[in-house]
């Protein structure tokens, strides 16, 4: 019987045999992201979003290059230490994922998923470093408010009124450094359930939570029935960026099935603004996610303060276009379960 | 008195509008403004839309559905006048400066002017 | 198989409960800031119009000469990063008043800038406003060719 079979625990679940470990990380943000109640778990703040640029599609690829040039050096390593880059982002194309991509020099592979990215990268890295298939690999990804709202919105100078359920995109980058468990410290990478995606007809892309909340559910169940577990075996389930809305609708949704979550759940989108007016539900956007992975659970993970983490990065896979023909807005998570020693 | 109704026909006009973004989310700001020229648009068409610019000034002539509403007296002058061929020199005579300016000052905005968020 | 069923099922009263979950808007308060916005705007524009009336020979003038002042009010207001605020207060309140469409105009020129003055600027300039104008000339002159086939008939 090959090995490989050994590693998928249940129908979706991947259990890495030697579950890797992100030995570096950086987070880069925003001002709106540094004032916010996370802000002291961030690297590094820019004091100004365009960061010097004439566009925000230049600034946003200038974070995410930026990120990840610092998560090699947090690692100690160099650009050819590692043997891929997985990055993505909000733009077509993933430009910025790609531009920083040119700069690096690494084989890159380029991924999209939306606000999803960071567990999509992160999964895939783990496995490709479990397999053998590289010795480290590097996983990075940016946003930013401007040129994400340019694509998928309206101009910024718009007098649109955002609506309680609309989100701000975070602008920042962040990235991390996937390596054997063997090199350096950092919580290791354990399990990975990746997710389908998941429609159930939500036509409003104004209202992001809500297409996104019965994705995280349904692959918050799998994970569940593939490892035999219950959040009482997790200090955290953290979703990505359901935000204030989508969060109480997966809430509603897991409670259903009888999944108590307690107060272990944790929304990096609901987090990343605190209350305030003009963030509207919370942060979306590539970067909350794995800003709030790599800032936030991270240090709190060496601190000694959560030693197992579920994490459910959660991404909204319309685009203008389609939503414009009418299609509804189909959400995906994937799972990543995080384990300090 | 005529700033008064003013203030409250051109309120009225955006509250209306307001009420039904908020109960029927299909329809975008886009759909909406467009909706409301039209209605001045086809409102004008036996002047009755003018008769409440007469009553309301400004409160009724700066929503646009009174840009819509322009273009219908502009198309009726010109008829007048002309014929058929007002059909077409007659849409633009009252909103034209509008759009030209609308241009001309946007443009010049961009140059000077970045987007903050 | 029974796992796709369930999931369906579910789609059919997530709608529902989106909306008992959803947060309602205050819509009288909503509504009330959009009067104000919208009448304050309106109420500027009298006065506008005022100043124009006895400075043009026709009042058609004095009307294009209002439509255009407003228009360049909401140009300045745009291009000082003022007016989007004022859309967040006041809903349609900014958005119907001519000032809105100035905001269309002048939001796109200076968001599309960065894509050249050619190919970015001029070429999404109209991508906001330009169904008003499209709809207003298609609506102007069926109701104009109506009214005028109507008027010159028996």
């Amino acid at each position: 019987m090959p090995a490989i079979a050994v590693q998928r625990l249940g129908e979706y679940t991947v259990q890495l045999r030697q579950p890797p470990r992100i030995v570096g990380a950086f987070t880069l943000m925003g001002p709106r992201e540094g004032a916010g109640p996370l802000g002291q778990y961030f690297d590094a703040i820019v004091d100004d979003d365009m960061w010097g640029e004439v566009s925000a599609e230049k600034a946003e690829r200038k974070y995410l290059e930026h990120a990840a040039r610092r998560a090699l050096d947090q690692a100690g390593l160099a650009e050819q230490d590692v043997d891929y880059l997985i990055a993505g982002d909000l733009l077509n194309q993933i430009v910025s994922a790609t531009f920083s991509a040119r700069s690096l020099g690494i084989p890159y592979l380029g991924v999209f998923a939306a606000c999803a990215t960071s567990a999509l990268g992160l999964g895939l890295a783990a496995m490709l470093v479990d397999g053998g298939y590289a010795r480290r690999v590097l996983v990075a990804t940016a946003s930013h408010y401007q040129s994400v709202e340019r694509q998928y919105r309206y101009p910024i100078e718009l007098n649109i009124q955002r609506k309680e359920t609309n989100q701000w995109t975070a602008t920042g980058g962040a990235a991390a450094v996937v390596a054997p468990p063997g090199e350096g410290a950092g919580p290791r990478i354990t399990r990975i359930t990746f997710g389908r995606v998941v429609d159930w007809g939500i036509k409003d892309a104004n209202d992001m939570g809500a297409a996104m909340a019965p994705a995280a559910c349904d692959t918050l169940l799998r994970h569940f029935q593939d490892t035999n577990t219950t959040p009482g075996d997790y200090d955290l389930i953290i979703t990505g960026d359901l935000a204030k809305v989508g969060s109480k609708l997966f809430r509603a949704l897991v409670e259903r099935v009888g999944v108590t979550l307690g107060g272990k759940h944790m929304d990096g989108g609901a987090s990343m603004y605190g209350t305030a007016p003009w963030a509207g539900a919370g942060a979306s956007g590539s970067v909350c996610s794995m800003a709030v992975l790599l800032g936030y659970v991270y240090k709190e993970m060496a601190r000694g303060r959560y030693r197992r983490v579920l994490a459910l990065p959660t991404g909204c896979l319309h685009s203008p276009t389609t939503w414009q023909q009418g299609d509804s807005c189909p959400g995906i998570s994937h799972a990543i379960a995080l384990e300090t020693d | 008195m005529i700033y008064f109704w003013a203030f409250v026909i051109g309120g009225l006009i955006c509250a209306l509008t307001q009420l039904v973004h908020i109960y029927v989310p299909r329809l975008t700001p886009g759909h909406l403004l467009v909706g409301l020229t039209v209605t001045g648009a086809v409102l004008n068409g036996f002047g009755w839309y003018d008769a409440l610019i007469k009553f309301a000034g400004a409160g009724a002539l700066v929503p646009v559905s009174g840009f819509g509403a322009s273009i219908t007296r502009g198309v009726l002058q010109e008829t007048q006048k002309l014929g058929w061929e007002g059909l077409f020199t007659g849409t633009l005579e009252f909103v034209g400066l509008g759009i030209a300016a609308g241009v001309l000052f946007a443009a010049l905005a961009a140059l000077v002017a970045v987007p903050r968020a | 198989m029974d796992r796709d069923r369930k999931a369906i099922e579910g789609a059919k009263d997530y709608q529902r409960l989106v909306q008992q979950l959803a947060p309602k808007p205050n819509a009288a308060r909503l509504a009330a800031r959009a009067f104000l916005v919208g009448g304050t705007i309106c109420f500027l524009g009298q006065f506008v119009f005022d100043y124009f009336r006895y400075r043009q020979p026709t009042e058609g003038e004095a009307i294009a000469a209002t439509l255009a002042s407003m228009i360049l009010l909401g140009v300045v207001l745009t291009a000082l990063g003022v007016y989007d605020d004022v859309g967040q207060l006041g809903g349609m309140g900014a958005a119907v008043p001519i000032t809105g469409f100035a905001n269309a105009l002048t939001s796109a020129a200076m968001d599309f800038r960065r894509e050249g003055f050619v190919l970015g600027m001029a070429a999404k300039m109209f991508v906001i406003a330009g169904p008003v104008i499209v709809f207003g000339i298609l609506a102007g002159t069926l109701t104009g060719l109506v009214a005028w086939l109507v008027g010159a008939g028996p």
